[in-house]
């Protein structure tokens, strides 16, 4: 049966993000032909509203109020709640992130409803849909479905394929008034650490470094390759524990889950816990001195060698494929 | 003041996932505190030191969970409490968790609950936040910094690689982010005291929660193994030769470049 799904436009630093263009696609799934609404929320936002559209949403509702201009739990679950009340979904579609994270619980608390958290995948369609979702950090994976009551997911990045944008597409985008109140924290600062600019999470590409890098400086070579790519900088426990790098780079089982189209381990030996976070990545390149270590085992490539040799030869050869290119 | 602590047994990172008749074998293996909550022990303890008060931690489970709830209080938390369900629920979902446990806390007048931001089992992280909703207080997730001031509270948290600061007030609970500080390990005479410290044990019975009340709104249809990663090419050769090729497979083999 078409079912009408809320699919939430999430916007970082004045754009949406691509997550929320693959939870279009999965809302399409779970609409089975229904329709697909887009809710945007923030201060400045209506902007966004056509973008949503063009990836495949049908309308957009709009919630604006200077008490948006942050997220906090308060304000946002307010102002979806009350998109909700407007819409009636049968179905919710968050992207898992941070922000995902900290709104959906309290809106599946509000709604009394079950929440299934984390999907890279969406098997069938409509009232058939079954989710599935990394459990034990990637070591298995679980395949479920709400027994009753509201659909209600989120979504991993980079796992759901966004459908083609189609700038012909229109819709409607109204804006609901919303009068946001009594919220209990307040955002004062912001510092943005990200190195590259690419999201851990997001990221296409994935150039990691374990212990084998040596020193905080070792992780250069590897930011450099990094930017080349167009991709972000992780890294092992091992490196963040010797205090390498930042714990907000760490790739594993404690630390973030990752699921990149290219993922570069330079001097990661692969702890069973590291693997757990990236093994699913769709290709493994490994790097590293010992041909014994365990990382060769999960990965599509390998390169025997000193990382400081092999890096900037990568780094070379990519220019090189760039300009040919 | 008045702290408490959530915490889970999970399986310890080293062990493999082993799936038989459709579960997962839990035989042999072993199980730890969910080591986000071992952050959320340490801040307790510490804040505690700082503050006065106590820290009880609180987990679902069965009798087996003592074994953890016995690792905190040789940390340094003053009570434990295992609600144990083991006889009267065969499963739990994050929405009959949470109900549970904000039924046990209702009462309680709780100034600061702690909990980690994800279990490494099930890896939901909706547990705090929904507790939090159902006791009708503030929230913050992934917290690395947290500051205590009367009742007000300045925190850093992490969002996606960035730090944001916030301020907030008590009564609150925060979900703990690695990094948040570096959680201690018992100590011989920590572990001598924490045999006499109270270990409470209730049931659903003692909290008045009938079994419609945790009803599972999620059902699990299938649990499997991610296909098996055959091992890949180790390449050979001169070293800029391995790497002009690697490149070159990543570009027309498996395209992702």
């Amino acid at each position: 049966m078409a079912k009408k799904v809320l699919v939430l436009g999430e916007v970082r630093e004045g754009a949406l993000r691509n997550v929320s263009f693959e939870a279009i696609a999965a809302a399409q799934k779970i609409a089975d032909g229904g329709e697909v609404v887009g809710a945007l929320i923030g201060d400045q936002v209506s902007q966004l509203a056509g973008s949503l559209i063009e990836y495949g949403a049908d309308r957009v509702v709009v919630v604006q109020h200077p008490h948006l201009k942050s997220y906090t739990s308060d304000g946002f679950s307010q102002a979806l709640l009350a998109i909700k009340d407007e819409v009636k979904p049968d179905a919710i579609v968050l992207g898992h992130t941070s922000l995902g994270k900290d709104l959906s619980p309290k809106i599946a608390s509000r709604l009394q409803s079950g929440l299934i958290s984390d999907v890279t995948e969406i098997e069938g369609t409509g009232d058939d849909a079954l989710f599935i979702r990394p459990i034990y950090s990637g070591k298995a994976f679980e395949k479920v479905k709400i027994k009753d009551g509201i659909v209600f997911v989120t979504i991993r990045p980079n796992n759901i394929a966004p459908i083609e944008q189609d700038t012909n597409r229109a819709g409607e985008v109204v804006e609901l008034s919303v009068d946001i109140q009594n919220l209990r924290t307040i955002i004062k600062e912001v510092v943005r650490k990200a190195s590259t600019g690419v999201d851990l999470s997001e990221a296409k590409v994935i150039v990691s470094g374990g212990r084998g890098v040596k020193s905080a400086d070792g992780f250069e070579p590897l930011k450099e390759l990094a930017n080349i790519l167009g991709g972000a900088v992780g890294a092992s426990r091992g490196a963040c524990d010797a205090g390498y790098c930042d714990y907000s780079l760490q790739i594993g089982q404690t630390g973030k889950v990752v699921t990149p189209d290219l993922y570069i381990a330079a001097g990661i030996s692969g702890a069973i816990q590291h693997l757990a976070g990236m093994s699913n990545s769709k290709v493994i390149v490994a790097i590293n001195k010992d041909p014994e270590a365990n990382i060769f085992k999960v990965a599509d490539y390998g390169i025997v060698g000193d990382l400081f040799e092999v890096i900037p030869l990568l780094i070379e050869e990519f220019k090189a494929l760039k300009v040919n290119s | 003041m008045n702290i408490f602590v959530l915490v889970k047994r999970t399986f310890d990172t080293e062990e493999k996932i082993v799936i038989q008749n459709g579960k997962i074998q839990e035989d042999g293996a072993e199980f730890i505190i969910n080591p986000y909550d071992e952050y959320a022990i340490e801040e307790a303890i510490q804040i505690r030191d700082a503050k006065g008060g106590k820290v009880v931690v609180v987990t679902i489970g069965g009798e087996d969970s003592e074994k953890q709830l016995r690792t905190a209080l040789a940390m340094g938390a003053d009570e434990a409490v295992l609600i144990n369900t083991e006889d009267d629920l065969d499963e739990l979902d994050q929405g009959a968790a949470a109900y549970i446990l904000a039924e046990y806390l209702k009462d309680k007048d709780a100034d600061l609950i702690l909990a980690g931001n994800v279990a490494i089992d099930g890896g939901t992280g909706q547990v705090g936040p929904r507790v939090a909703d159902l006791l009708g207080i503030n929230y913050v997730t992934t917290i690395t910094n947290l500051e205590i001031d009367g009742t007000n509270v300045k925190i850093v948290r992490d969002v996606e690689g960035d730090l944001e600061t916030i301020e907030t007030s008590l009564p609150l609970l925060v979900t703990a982010q690695q990094g948040l500080n570096e959680p201690r390990y018992p100590s011989l005479p920590g572990i001598m005291k924490a045999k006499k410290k109270p270990l409470a044990e209730l049931e659903l019975d003692d909290l008045d929660i009938d079994e419609d009340d945790v009803e599972l709104k999620i059902e699990t249809v299938e649990i499997f193994l991610p296909p098996q990663k055959s091992a890949g090419r180790i390449l050979e050769g001169e070293l800029s030769a391995q790497v002009k090729e690697l490149v070159n497979l990543l570009h027309t083999e498996a395209k992702v470049v």
